[in-house]
């Protein structure tokens, strides 16, 4: 699976995960995984365009990215947030949708820009993937402080005299650009799962900011890394294993409440034994104690 | 921490002057003067819609006035930011927040700086200073998610206090504390104005808790405020002219009541053709 012609891939999958484990920790903070949701929908169209027309994939990709970052940063003036940016969502899916369409691009090319692709990196992308993916790293470690505390507490951030709009255009920003780099690999539809998923579950193993934004890379990373690993043996879609890996890291180790603790079965054990003993007989006049 | 610092003799920290604020087509804030030098503990007190909140957003720069002027240390708002510590009305962290109370201490003074966030030795002593005046040292390691909103509202403070500010803003502190918190936040405030030189700017639906260390007192009725002492702003004139109905203040153990003058107070109120709302009577312990 080391094979040569899986070298691009296993290069631009380790960079790529740097960048999103990073990016992905604050899209966590920030509550804005909506977001985190909506940019890959609306950079697909991107995808689709490039398609179409035969320019440069990364070109298109990243443009409706950035269309999709204006729309999100506007979406809040249209009303609800979440109601704004989900028309949004569709209303990308389906340009892409009649755009692939026109082409007649033939499935694979359709189905790997959804769902990803294992050797969806060419030997020439791999420069800019990993230069995008370092660049997007260092922003994001050199603001770290100040995106913290904006997404921690935007009120506060705001006294200590960090700007509001500036935090946010540049988070989204960044978002933005790890998404169109990363479609190509993982799909539209599980760029989501890549980001959100291990940076959930790094929030849950440390309360140690900067641990935990650690934490959160090295997991994108052991997520990509066995993600490539099944789908090289099995032939199945890098996507599979991206969503369905990505999901069960969430729930062992963010879903502390879906694993009983020790505490936890104790305590259902006794109140099942309170509502037995409710039950006990027509005259349960008597209160079990304790 | 604050050291307690010399003002320009002659110029108040804070300077409010005529101050007007519209929201929503509403005059929320009308004619405001306050005047607050330094070291002194104020009380803004109104009730639920009163403005008090706006107010506090006012001197933040955070709220755009309509009318007259406000002044910090001799400055515009705008300059003068760095002179003033806030706590929100409403502050809730996120339970899963990767986020300890130190953290948030030291982001207070670290927070706007880009670059390498490496640890300053500079900042973990300043943190360290800040988190024991205000007792928050027990739980400085523990998630901020997970405290109570008590010890919440103490690392918000100590987040304000690390910056080192002369005018510390506080929106209903004591909203929702228990009895014993309520005193020793009381407490606090009092030692921060008393030995630390701060100036307290702290809002509040019940004036009574605050009354053993009020200096100052600013009673906010329908966006006009009358300012003074407690002695000089609790009285039944005062008051009747704020309301524009008369008033009864009953003072009970040191405790103050504020009443509608007769029983039937509202119906009257009606004839006098005014839109205020009659005091709703204050809770009494
Ligand atoms: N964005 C807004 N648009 C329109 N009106 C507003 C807005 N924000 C506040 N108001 C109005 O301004 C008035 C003052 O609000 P403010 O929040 O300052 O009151 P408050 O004294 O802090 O009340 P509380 O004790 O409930 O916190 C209220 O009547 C409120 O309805
Ligand atoms: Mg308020």
């Amino acid at each position: 699976m080391f094979a040569n012609y899986m070298l691009p891939t296993w290069i631009a999958a380790s960079f790529l995960a740097l960048a999103a484990g990073a990016i992905g920790y604050f899209t966590v903070i920030r509550r804005s995984v909506f977001a985190a949701h909506a940019l890959p929908l609306s950079a697909f169209p991107g995808g689709a365009a490039a398609v179409l027309t035969g320019i440069d994939p990364m070109i298109g990709l990243l443009g409706f990215a950035f269309l999709g970052v204006v729309f999100v940063q506007q979406s809040s003036r249209l009303g609800p947030k979440d109601l704004a940016i989900g028309l949004l969502l569709s209303s990308f899916l389906a340009l892409g949708a009649l755009l692939l369409s026109l082409t007649g691009a033939y499935a694979p090319a359709v189905y790997a820009l959804l769902f990803g692709e294992v050797l969806g990196i060419p030997h020439r992308e791999l420069l800019p993937t990993a230069a995008v993916s370092l660049l997007v790293l260092a922003v994001t470690v050199l603001s770290f402080r100040p995106l913290l505390l904006q997404s921690a507490a935007a009120d506060l951030a705001t006294i200590c005299g960090i700007n509001r709009a500036g935090m946010e255009w540049l988070f989204l920003g960044l978002l933005a650009i790890v998404t169109a780099t990363a479609l190509p690999v993982v799909g539209t539809l599980l760029v989501f799962t890549l980001l959100v998923a291990p940076a959930a579950a790094a929030q849950r193993l440390s309360a140690h900011p900067a641990r935990a934004f650690l934490i959160s890379i090295a997991l994108a990373e052991l997520l990509v890394w066995s993600a490539i690993a099944l789908s090289y043996w099995s032939n199945w879609p890098l996507g599979f294993f991206v969503g369905t890996l990505g999901a069960v890291l969430f729930v062992v180790l963010r879903g502390g409440g879906l694993l009983p603790s020790p505490s936890g079965i104790r305590a259902r054990l006794s109140r099942r034994e309170t509502s037995w003993h409710h039950g006990a007989g027509p005259n349960s006049g008597t209160r079990p104690d304790g | 921490m604050p050291s307690s610092s010399t003002p320009a003799p002659t110029e108040p920290l804070l300077q409010i002057e005529n101050l007007g604020v519209r929201l929503g087509g509403r005059q929320v804030l009308e004619g405001l003067d306050l005047s607050l030098e330094s070291g002194v503990l104020c009380g803004l007190i109104g009730e639920n819609g009163a403005g008090k909140t706006t107010l506090l957003r006012s001197i933040l720069g955070l709220q755009r006035i309509a009318s007259g002027t406000i002044r910090l240390a001799g400055g515009s708002v705008g300059k003068a930011r760095d002179l003033v510590g806030y706590v929100p009305q409403k502050i809730a962290f996120d339970p899963q927040l990767p986020l300890r109370t130190r953290d948030l201490v030291e982001l207070g003074l670290s927070g706007r700086h880009f670059g390498l966030p490496w640890r300053r030795r500079r900042y973990q002593a300043a943190t360290k200073a800040a988190l024991a005046a205000v007792g928050a040292e027990h739980f400085a390691d523990q998630r901020l998610g997970r405290l109570s909103g008590g010890q919440q509202q103490r690392a918000v403070i100590a987040h304000a206090l690390v910056r080192e500010p002369r005018l510390l803003l506080l929106d209903e502190p004591l909203a929702n504390l228990d009895f014993r918190s309520t005193t020793s936040l009381v407490q606090l405030l009092g030692t921060l104005v008393r030995e630390h030189g701060l100036t307290v700017l702290v809002t509040a639906h019940d004036m009574n808790p605050l009354l053993p260390v009020l200096d100052r007192l600013v009673y906010l009725v329908g966006g006009r405020a009358a300012t003074g002492t407690v002695d000089e702003v609790v009285r039944p004139d005062v008051l009747s002219g704020l309301y524009g109905y008369p008033v009864t203040v009953l003072r009970h153990h040191g405790r103050f009541l504020v009443l509608p003058d007769a029983p039937d107070g509202p119906g009257e109120m009606r004839h006098a053709g005014t839109e205020l709302p009659p005091p709703s009577p204050r809770e009494e312990a």
